[in-house]
């Protein structure tokens, strides 16, 4: 194993001289979003500095109370963020509430299966191996569960005509649902596929590249890679379809009629 | 095969109760101002929309069978029809079936294969027309079938309705045109701000 080269916080400063960089670039081309980049690169300084903190707390302490607080607020983050990026969101409570549960289902399930089987730390809920893996699969859950979402609320909204065509000539919610169903699970399955694709070849994860930086060999890395994937792709399509066929059961109802009333005005 | 529909109270947000009742084989025409309810009151009867009160078909209650069996019996033709396929022959099961009834409304057989943004506005009318007569509905609600059609268009889609309605077919026809709704129809329906009455 070759050596770890520790960062100072002179390497950072020097580091984010890019950053001012950027912002001078902005301001001599007038792009008006000086303002808008210093502000996000302060925000992520200070919240990965916290995460680093409250990650050392975790690992220091190894509980499994403070381990799945942690895990229920990264996926409350998740879901506030999934809804956010709705064109058209669903009414009350269930905007927020479809996509966390999807996400809560999907990612538990897959990081747990992950920490029983593959990984099979000592013990298995280790907030070391526990929270970067969840957070992986939820980063990636979450643009799944935004993008099916998306689809669904958004292509029943355009194609209600065609939906409502259906349901007339006496077809079921299921039937009549299906093609906006299918199409918004597509959108959502295509990120992971077109990164599965392009990984190695284009891409290196910032995982594996932040293990070989770390000073792991190559071809250990490329394995924690392979098998982070496999859970990512996992935990997409669980979310996925949780927060699609939920929407769909959302916005119709038992007398299989189309319920874009229950989208948020 | 024919169906006689009972509206009892039948009412929903922007429609005040109705009670009406469509005889086996009857023709009603339904007529007010833009606004009034009428397509309202068409998808509250088609069970499209939540709504409250009682509807029956041949004394039997709309929620003593499912949705869809519901509106395979008692189809609804919206003014603006959807389609969810890329061609015109995707949206019916059996075009050999269609085929006479497409004829009879001037348009060709190729129609079949057209991609869906050939039909015009009427054309897409009257292939819808065809579309919901091939479910065999026992009650049509049509909203406007002829709004976008010329005389002789809206004269065929009068004689192919009229036939089946002296078949059986009982018609609630949403119409702004007092003399097609006079052409079509012995009792009116009329409706204005929600509220509705009916007319000889």
């Amino acid at each position: 194993m070759t050596g770890y080269i520790a960062l100072g916080y002179g390497d950072l400063a020097l580091g984010s001289l890019l950053i001012l960089t950027n912002v001078g670039l902005s301001l001599a081309l007038q792009l008006g979003v000086h303002w808008r980049f210093l502000v996000a690169a302060v925000r992520m300084v200070v919240q990965l500095a916290l995460m680093g903190l409250v990650l050392s707390t975790l690992f220091s302490l190894v509980s499994p109370l403070w381990t799945s607080l942690a895990a229920v607020a990264m996926v409350a983050f998740a879901g506030r963020e999934a809804a956010a990026r709705q064109d058209r969101r669903l009414a009350g409570l269930w905007a927020y509430g479809l996509g966390s549960s999807s996400m809560l289902m999907a990612a538990a399930l897959v990081t747990v299966f992950a920490l029983t089987t593959a990984l099979r730390p000592h013990p298995w809920y280790d907030p070391r191996y526990a929270i970067p893996l969840l957070g992986m699969i939820l980063g990636n859950t979450m643009t799944g569960v935004a993008l099916g979402l998306n689809g669904l609320t958004s292509g029943l909204a355009s194609r209600r005509a065609a939906v409502e065509a259906r349901l007339m000539l006496g077809a079921s919610r299921r039937e009549a649902l299906a093609p906006v169903v299918r199409q918004s699970l597509r959108n959502a399955l295509m990120p992971i596929v077109n990164t599965m694709s392009a990984t190695g070849v284009v891409a290196l994860p910032g995982m594996m590249t932040g293990q070989i930086l770390g000073g792991v060999a190559p071809e250990e890395a490329v394995k924690y890679q392979i098998l982070i994937l496999f859970l990512i792709a996992g935990g997409t399509g669980i979310g996925a379809v949780a927060a699609v066929l939920g929407g769909a059961f959302r916005l119709t109802d038992h007398r299989h009629r189309l319920r874009l009333d229950r989208l948020a005005k | 095969m024919s169906g006689r529909l009972d509206l009892i109270g039948l009412h929903r947000p922007g429609l005040e109760p109705v009670s009406f009742s469509l005889a086996r084989g009857e023709c009603v025409a339904v007529r007010g101002p833009s606004g009034a309810g009428k397509t309202l009151l068409l998808r509250a009867i088609a069970d499209l929309d939540p709504n409250d009160g009682e509807v029956r078909l041949n004394g039997q209650r709309r929620e003593a069978m499912s949705a869809p069996a519901w509106r395979r019996k008692v189809g609804y033709l919206p003014a603006e029809p959807g389609w969810w396929a890329e061609s015109v022959g995707e949206h019916f099961a059996d075009w050999a079936a269609a085929r006479p009834q497409v004829q009879a409304l001037g348009l060709p057989d190729e129609a079949r294969d057209w991609p869906m943004s050939r039909p015009s506005t009427g054309e897409r009318q009257r292939l819808a027309l065809v579309r919901a007569l091939l479910v065999d509905p026992l009650v049509l609600l049509l909203d406007e079938p002829t709004a976008a059609l010329d005389r002789g268009a809206a004269t065929a889609v009068e004689q192919l309705i009229g036939a089946r309605v002296e078949g059986g077919l009982s018609v609630l026809w949403v119409t702004h045109d007092e003399a097609q709704a006079a052409r079509v129809a012995r009792r009116f329906l009329h409706m204005e701000g929600g509220r509705s009455w009916v007319a000889a």
